[in-house]
């Protein structure tokens, strides 16, 4: 491309980073040069570009931006647009550590917000939005130039003060994140499973669902998914069966498969639960997907605050590659199969598909029009599936038994369901359990609530607070929909008598401000309107909130600003606010 | 050649096309319009080859880029059919059934060996042969070219050279492939297409064919010279012989776009009389004895423009025309008149009318149907006809008609030899933000105008002790100048560039070399050979 570069030159140190993930965009040999399509299918390595400087560097230069332009053949101003389209990708110079401290609606009750107002003077630290570990509060993300990033959970102002400083931490991994004792199916490995260990994940049963895939072959799967009635567990709850149909259907030169491992929904810390617990299923549930669809390459987008996830992540392909259950002869079954692990940068957004192919494409993080749907013209423009963590790994309970699946549950949702129970109950943490369990008996799982329950957030900061009159609702799919709610990502947070609500509903109305991608102008404008009219006082703005929530639902593209104000209208209406 | 002067395809098959081959042209500087066609062709999966001595914006696109040496296309274009006939991968069946005389031209391109053109051309032969092969076995292709193939003393046979690989591949006359020769203005196109042309008359009928002739003459109620009048390089031969004594120029600056320049200006000032019609006052118009202010033909008139894929479109009057400006057909009017024909004051439909009355390509034209379908694309012979998206249709069909000839032609070098005196070859062409001799675009700013400058390599910069900035005298076998230097990495040694872009501080056309192509009429104005001195 004839690109119109800036003079800065990149650092010696940038310039290797960028050299040794792409390699040279042209051949040029004088007489000739070869480029084109060849420099510019380079794109999609922009972000891990740009990740990989952010994490050896601690910033992304404008040499350094410049040169990714030169090598991936991208206009410089799209190359800044994306790169300043993630939280977690500074292009200003900065400490070399950065701690993200959890603000977000779980943790800022929690110790996080006298986090943050103790250290707000420093310039290495910065405001986080919900990083996940609700159960384990308040949660700090370090960013490490040169290090690996770092969580610490339930943090002291002195150990992330050390860990700034002095590049103190933890001595151990958390370890296994779910308390609950039995009636596990989804959750079955974790806990049981040496996530380091592909030997110990065999041991215990894995890669006998590739197994059983590959006897009864790709019609075999889908049916089975068709059979077991599975939806999907990302929020939309879209019948995975039909969706694996459709993209087998497809005629195209290429197939993709993705794992949706950006869970970003304040509140949600399922599938980071399953990553770090039982890394080998998602890479094994993946596998059996490309199989069954077609698909020769499979991409796991997790999000970039998961550090222990992508490690465990990204060794799990590596064990599985040596083994011979990734490469161009899967399990010597005569298929093709890889996996890619991308790590989001801080985009809520990217969690939304379309955004998070974006992503990987090397574009801006914003969803784009459908149709088409993925399954037509998903990644790089071809057929795509794109299932969640927990979608994915509900794969083996439908492959050992489609039938008893669908007995499961009820109807209409079949299954069981991960929920992220967390605030004010005797012991946070995730629980399975069928769906069709009541609200009051999955907080009952969690130990039962601390004190009065006064309001319970349902779905995750795009569902609604409901009150203790709904403890009795089931937790079903059509339940919840009857009832004008969602179970989102099976988000379960109880707020007890003395929490400040007015506080914890403008987090929430800051956050989407914050997160909207800005691409729609109802969203874009929404979100600060809604924003200003929760910090004027909430239920004086009954009328003006509820005008911006239809202007959102009517004419945004994604889900984003569909649901950006249904929390802060539901704590309206239960006088919350 | 196949016929009337046109592209034959439409800019929806740029866009569905597998291969597009841009021959000579900086499409994405100087076609920037027709460019985005392209883009979206590469947004959908197409390739693209570029063959330029320099490796511009557009080469920058190319999935190959062939740096060939100016004036070495034929060179590259036989080899490549020989390539193609020695693989077998020639459309057989289209030449049987479509072509006349592939045998002689089989014979003449079998000299042209990969190493031979390899030594001509200065590209490898592996490239040369990847291309041939990538064009034969393409599913449908799209030659583009501009004036890198006509800016020369053979650039008719350069075309022919292009002509023959599509007839050989069978790329032409069928959706998805074919002949694009881009136009450099919004209606060079539609000048053609109405008759200004030395031996056409509207819609490309002939002046020496009596029979269109005789039409012509019946519906104008006058005699009409049975012979073809003259190109512009033979209008100035003829200014120079003392034959052609009187001048009337409607919207040109020969006194700066023409090689030369020196030389054109001596010619002009000569003439007993010039008249000169231009929305600007031109350099030419500043030696005129009358000057016609002319309203501009975008938004101050009414009438048509036909675009490269020969779609005829409406253009509307939205100002009123400032001062003493009159539209041209008023001034031709009036013209006639005052030499003693009453022309009436005809609308521009009324002008249009008639064309559709006398050119069958045109004739189912009616303004309200270019109005409904967005323009026309010719031919149009009756008005219930849509228009064609692509010409040579026939080629393909049980009524094949005439059938296309191959044309054998050989490559010649430039005629400006590089010496030792003269060692370096100089190539001209264009800049995207300026417009031919800047009439029109030096009164605007722009932050990527580079002014006159010289463009080269580093390489060369540092043979000849150049920094960039640094004034360097240009000379050539006719005259010499001085410009700035910049340095340009699109060049390599011995190759350098300049733009006809700022003729007051660059005269390029000082430099450039007056041979002609005798069929065409255009100079070669891509191949002088220069040296160049830093002056102290």
């Amino acid at each position: 491309m004839d690109l119109k570069l800036m003079e800065a030159a990149p650092t010696a140190h940038e310039a290797a980073l960028i050299q040794t993930l792409a390699p040279p965009a042209e051949v040029d040999e004088g007489r000739t040069v070869r480029g084109g399509r060849i420099a510019r299918s380079m794109r999609h390595l922009l972000l891990p570009l740009l990740d990989a400087v952010q994490s050896e560097i601690g910033w992304v230069s404008q040499g350094a931006l410049n040169e990714i332009a030169r090598r991936l053949a991208v206009p410089p101003a799209e190359v800044y647009s994306v790169a300043s389209f993630y939280a977690l990708i500074s292009t200003e110079e900065r400490p070399a550590r950065v701690a993200h401290i959890c603000d977000d609606i779980a943790c800022r009750t929690a110790g996080g917000s006298g986090l943050f107002a103790a250290l707000a003077d420093r310039d290495d630290v910065v405001e986080s939005p919900c990083l996940g570990q609700c159960d384990r509060r308040p949660a700090v993300h370090v960013q490490r130039a040169g290090e690996p990033d770092l969580t610490i959970t339930g943090a002291g102002l002195e150990q992330v003060v050390a860990a700034l400083d002095d590049g103190w931490e933890p001595d151990a991994d958390p370890g296994d994140a779910s308390p609950q004792s039995s009636g596990r199916r989804v959750l079955a490995g974790v806990g049981r499973v040496d996530p380091t260990s592909l030997d110990s994940y065999r041991a215990e049963g894995g890669y006998r669902g590739l197994a059983r895939a590959v006897e009864i072959g790709p019609q075999g799967v889908i049916e089975a998914l068709e059979t077991s009635g599975l939806k999907g567990r990302g929020g939309a709850a879209f019948p995975t069966g039909v969706k694996w149909r459709a993209v087998h259907d497809a005629v195209s030169d290429q197939k993709y498969v993705i794992c949706n491992a950006d869970e970003s929904e304040p509140g949600t810390f399922k599938d980071r639960v399953l990553m770090e617990g039982d890394p080998f299923a998602i890479v094994e549930a993946l596998t059996i997907a490309g199989y069954s669809v077609g698909a020769t390459r499979g991409f796991i987008y997790l999000r970039g605050e998961y550090p222990r996830a992508a490690r465990l992540i990204h060794d799990a392909i590596r064990q599985a590659r040596a083994a011979g259950l990734l490469g161009p002869n899967v399990m010597e079954a005569g298929f093709e199969f890889e996996i890619e692990l991308r790590r989001g940068q801080g985009a809520y957004i990217c969690g939304e598909e379309t955004a998070l192919m974006n992503s990987i494409e090397g574009y801006r993080g914003e969803p784009r029009q459908k149709p088409p749907f993925p399954t037509e013209a998903g990644l790089f423009g071809r057929p795509t599936v794109i299932n969640n963590v927990e979608t994915l790994v509900n794969l083996f309970d439908v492959l050992e038994d489609p039938h008893a699946f669908a007995a499961r549950g009820t109807p209409g949702s079949t299954g069981t369901r991960l929920f992220c129970v967390s605030g004010d109950v005797g012991t946070p943490g995730v629980y399975e359990a069928e769906l069709g369990t009541t609200l009051g008996e999955v907080i009952e799982m969690a130990g039962g609530p601390t004190g009065e329950i006064r309001t319970v957030l349902l779905g995750g900061a795009a569902g609604s607070f409901v009150g203790p009159d709904m403890l009795a609702l089931p937790l079903t799919f059509e339940h919840t929909r009857d009832a004008g709610l969602s179970l989102g990502s099976g988000v379960v947070m109880v707020f007890d008598e003395d929490r400040d609500m007015a506080d914890v509903v403008r987090r929430i109305a800051r956050f989407f401000r914050d997160e909207s991608c800005g691409q729609c102008v109802p969203c874009r404008v929404g979100t600060q309107r809604v924003e200003e009219a929760v910090a004027r006082g909430a239920s004086g703005e009954a009328a003006l909130i509820g005008e911006l929530d239809r202007a959102m639902r009517d004419a945004s593209i994604c889900g984003l600003g569909h649901t950006a104000a249904s929390a802060v209208q539901s704590a309206i209406r239960l006088g919350l606010v | 050649m196949l016929g009337a002067g046109g592209g034959t395809s439409s800019y929806e098959e740029i866009e569905t096309t597998d291969l597009i081959v841009l021959w000579g042209s900086n499409a994405r500087a100087t076609h920037p319009i027709f460019f985005h066609h392209i883009l979206k062709g590469v947004r959908n999966g197409a390739r693209i080859y570029c063959v330029d001595p320099r490796r511009s914006e557009s080469a920058r696109w190319a999935d190959l880029w062939l740096g060939i040496d100016v004036g070495s296309d034929i060179a590259l274009a036989n080899a490549m059919a020989k390539v193609i006939i020695d693989e077998g991968l020639e459309n057989r069946a289209f030449i049987d059934h479509a072509t006349t005389g592939f045998d002689d031209f089989a014979a003449a391109v079998e000299p042209y060996t990969l190493e031979r053109a390899a030594e001509i051309t200065g590209v490898p032969g592996a490239a040369i042969r990847e291309m041939a092969i990538a064009y034969a076995t393409a599913a449908t292709a799209q030659l583009c070219w501009t004036l890198g193939i006509t800016e020369h003393h053979n650039a008719t046979d350069n075309v022919l050279s292009l002509i023959n690989l599509a007839l050989l591949t069978g790329h032409v006359g069928r959706y998805g492939s074919g002949l694009v020769p881009v136009r450099g203005q919004n209606n060079v196109q539609g000048g053609g297409d109405m008759g200004a042309l030395p031996n056409k008359l509207p819609g490309f009928q002939d002046v020496e064919n009596p029979e269109h002739r005789a039409k012509f003459e019946a519906a104008w109620q006058h005699r009409i010279p049975p012979t073809r009048g003259w190109h512009l390089t033979q209008m100035f031969e003829a200014m120079e012989a003392g034959t052609l004594r009187g001048l009337y120029v409607i919207g040109e600056n020969p006194a700066q776009s023409e090689a030369d320049a020196g030389k054109t200006r001596r010619t002009l000032q000569e003439l007993d009389f010039m008249v000169v019609q231009d929305i600007f006052l031109t350099k030419t118009a500043e030696m005129a004895d009358v000057v016609f202010p002319a309203a501009a033909d975008w938004a101050e008139s009414e009438g048509t423009v036909t675009s490269s894929e020969r779609r005829v479109q409406r253009v509307r009057a939205a100002l009123t025309p400032p001062g003493e400006a009159k539209r041209d057909l008023e001034i031709l009017a009036l013209m006639a008149r005052a030499m003693g024909v009453d022309l009436g004051m005809p609308s521009a439909e009324e002008v249009w009318d008639e064309l559709r009355s006398l050119s069958p390509l045109h004739a189912g034209m009616r303004y309200d149907r270019l109005e409904a379908l967005d323009g026309i694309q010719w031919p149009c012979p009756d008005e219930s006809h849509p228009g064609e998206k692509f010409l040579h249709g026939r080629l393909w069909s049980d009524d094949v008609g005439p059938p296309a000839p191959f044309t054998p032609v050989e490559w010649a070098p430039p005629v400006d030899r590089l010496s030792e005196e003269f060692p370096i070859r100089l190539t001209t062409g264009r800049h995207l933000d300026s417009y031919n001799t800047g009439v029109q675009s030096n009164g605007y700013r722009s932050p990527m105008r580079t002014g006159g400058v010289l463009q080269l390599c580093h390489e060369d910069a540092e043979t000849h002790g150049i920094e960039d900035g640094v004034v360097v005298r240009v000379s050539s076998r006719r005259g010499s100048i001085e410009v700035p230097a910049l340095i340009d990495d699109g060049l390599r040694p011995g190759l350098m560039f300049m733009t006809l872009h700022f003729p007051d501080e660059a005269d390029v056309n000082r430099l450039t070399i007056e041979a002609w192509d005798p069929k065409s009429g255009t100079a070669e104005f891509k191949a002088t050979a220069i040296r160049v001195e830093v002056v102290s």
